[in-house]
């Protein structure tokens, strides 16, 4: 199994959630993040003064997946998410040792 | 007595009362969501205990007769509101009770705007000392000054403050006794306190705008009350005063905005906000003696002059945090040095300035107003902070700077957004435990 983490800009939710409702994804995780790549930050102005936030905000996306889908998912994540512009975010996997479905108890694949 | 007048003047009085929690709101938004509690406890504090002085003695100073030279009045001639409670007690035509309400809620409101000028760092209880102390010897006398007019409070054969009387400057509504005098005094405590960690440096954004558009609409709303209540009656000068207010304030807003589009490239709406209040700031002494077209002459240049003048403490290196000096001080200097050149002898106060051909008479009084309470306040605010700072201690440490005033001063967070701490509770802070069942039916 994969955790898949998305890091996207947070008016792409919607539709990165919709594609992965298509693919046949059954549940995810959102949160809120900030952060920056090389996008940098961006500039507010207060009573004049320039102010540069180093911090844009973002969508945190997480995903457990089979290790057959990890690919696929992936490529459904990035072409979902994907303005073509700087600051469109990164998507990576990590391997999961173990999943356990709270209610039931089942572990491994049948958990996710 | 005229139920008229006295219906108006107390209306009024309410809606002054209502500019100060709307500058805990306006001053609130502006700061960071670790100090916006106390940021508007400071303004609540004023609210409570200028209250309590204002009856007690803070009226008979402003009021009573006065002691010599015009300076202060006798404190112990109304001490207590002795002697004005009954209808025969008149000021103008409203009784004296009425006059007493509407002149409280300006030194309330003078003191609270003075905290805008030490966000984030200041010991609580030294700023309520600092609030009582600074009234009884500055607002109190001030409004003296200005505000107390021979013969009108104190008695028929009773004298008055030496700027409204012997000088014969114009302030109708407190350009010098409340913005001059609170901008001096913030710049005053502003460089006693010195700066915030990391001014100039970190980013300290306005934690929510909204606020602060909710308070800038508030303070408008009020300063009809705090303006047109000024003619102490249901008039034409209240009527003048009123539209004044309202198109002198439209065009120092449109003045900031437009300066923010052409220097920065975005009209913002904290520029809109700060517009709002510079140019109230600006009407405040003028709108008796000036037209309506001279009235958004006089708005459209506080916006512009404000708009730069809150630039200042970066180059001066004062960290007037929310700008009490950019747009108090220098908008109530504007607001009273336009008296001298844009009265018009059409207007209520029937004196013609310097544009309309009255020569430079008016001008010179009204800048000898604004430098002496200019003078007087900064100069005993300045005395009165370090004394305080020696002492007591005026400035919170460092490390609860830091992590945030309001959980250090007042354990309170402002925003409990995310309601995933976890803790215990109990419903008092005392020893005895309360269960459900002991709880009275």
């Amino acid at each position: 199994m994969k955790l898949l983490t998305a890091i996207i800009k947070p008016h792409k939710l919607d539709e990165v959630k919709a594609a992965l409702e298509a693919f046949g994804v059954q549940g995810m995780t959102v949160s809120e993040a900030s952060g920056y790549g090389r996008q940098r930050g961006h500039t507010e102005v207060y009573r004049g003064a320039e102010y540069t936030v180093d911090l844009v905000p973002k969508v945190r996306l997480e995903v457990l997946v089979d290790d057959a889908d990890a690919a696929d998912v992936v490529e459904v994540v990035v072409k979902a998410a994907q303005t073509g512009r700087i600051g469109d975010g990164k998507v990576w996997t990590t391997p999961v040792d173990d999943v356990v479905r709270v209610r039931t108890g089942e572990h491994g694949v049948d958990a996710l | 007595m005229d139920t008229g007048d006295t219906a108006w003047v107390l209306a009024s009085a309410a809606l002054v009362l209502l500019m100060t929690p709307g500058l805990a709101l306006f001053y609130g938004g502006m700061v960071r969501t670790k100090s916006v509690l106390n940021m508007m406890m400071m303004s609540f504090g004023a609210l409570a205990l200028i209250s309590v002085l204002w009856v007690l003695y803070g009226y008979s100073i402003a009021f009573g007769d006065d002691l010599g030279a015009g300076l202060v009045g006798d404190p112990t001639q109304f001490i207590g509101l002795k002697g004005l409670l009954g209808d025969s007690n008149l000021v103008f035509t409203v009784p004296a009770m009425a006059f007493v309400a509407f002149q409280a809620v300006f030194a309330i409101i003078t003191v609270a705007l003075i905290s805008g000028a030490i966000a984030d760092r200041a010991k609580f209880g030294t700023w309520m000392v600092f609030s009582g102390i600074w009234a009884t010897i500055v607002y109190f006398p001030v409004a003296h000054w200005v505000f107390a007019f021979d013969g009108a409070t104190a008695g028929e054969d009773s004298v008055g403050g030496w700027i409204a009387n012997r000088l014969g400057a114009i302030d109708f509504a407190g350009g010098t006794a409340v913005h001059i005098n609170a901008g001096a005094a913030g710049l005053a405590l502003a460089l006693v306190l010195g700066k915030r960690v990391g001014f100039g440096k970190d980013p300290m954004r306005p934690h929510n705008l909204t606020l602060v558009m909710i308070g800038a609409g508030l303070l408008w709303f009020g300063w009809f009350g705090f303006n047109a209540g000024s003619a102490i009656g249901a008039n034409g000068i209240a009527a003048v005063a009123w539209v004044n207010t309202m198109v002198a304030t439209g065009a120092a807003a449109l003045g900031w905005l437009i300066t923010e589009k052409l220097r920065d490239g975005h009209a913002t709406s904290l520029g809109a906000a700060s517009g709002v209040v510079a140019g109230l700031v600006a009407i405040t002494p003028s709108c008796s003696s000036v037209n309506p077209v001279g009235a958004i002459l006089l708005g459209l240049v506080a916006g512009v002059v404000c708009a730069f003048a809150v630039g200042l403490k970066y180059k001066l290196g004062y960290d007037d945090s929310l700008d009490v000096v950019g747009v108090h001080l220098v908008g109530g200097i504007w607001g009273t040095l336009a008296v001298g050149f844009l009265a018009t002898a059409d207007a209520p106060a029937g004196v013609d300035g310097l544009f309309f051909g009255g020569g430079v008479s008016q001008l010179g009084k009204q800048a000898v107003g604004a430098g002496a309470v200019l003078v007087y306040s900064f100069v005993v605010t300045y005395i009165l902070g370090l004394i305080l700072q020696k002492t007591i201690g005026f400035r919170i440490d460092t490390e609860d700077e830091v992590s945030g005033i309001d959980l250090a001063a007042h354990a309170e967070s402002a925003y409990d957004l995310a309601s995933s701490s976890t803790g215990t509770f109990r419903p008092t802070s005392g020893s005895v435990s309360v269960t459900s069942q002991e709880v009275p039916a």
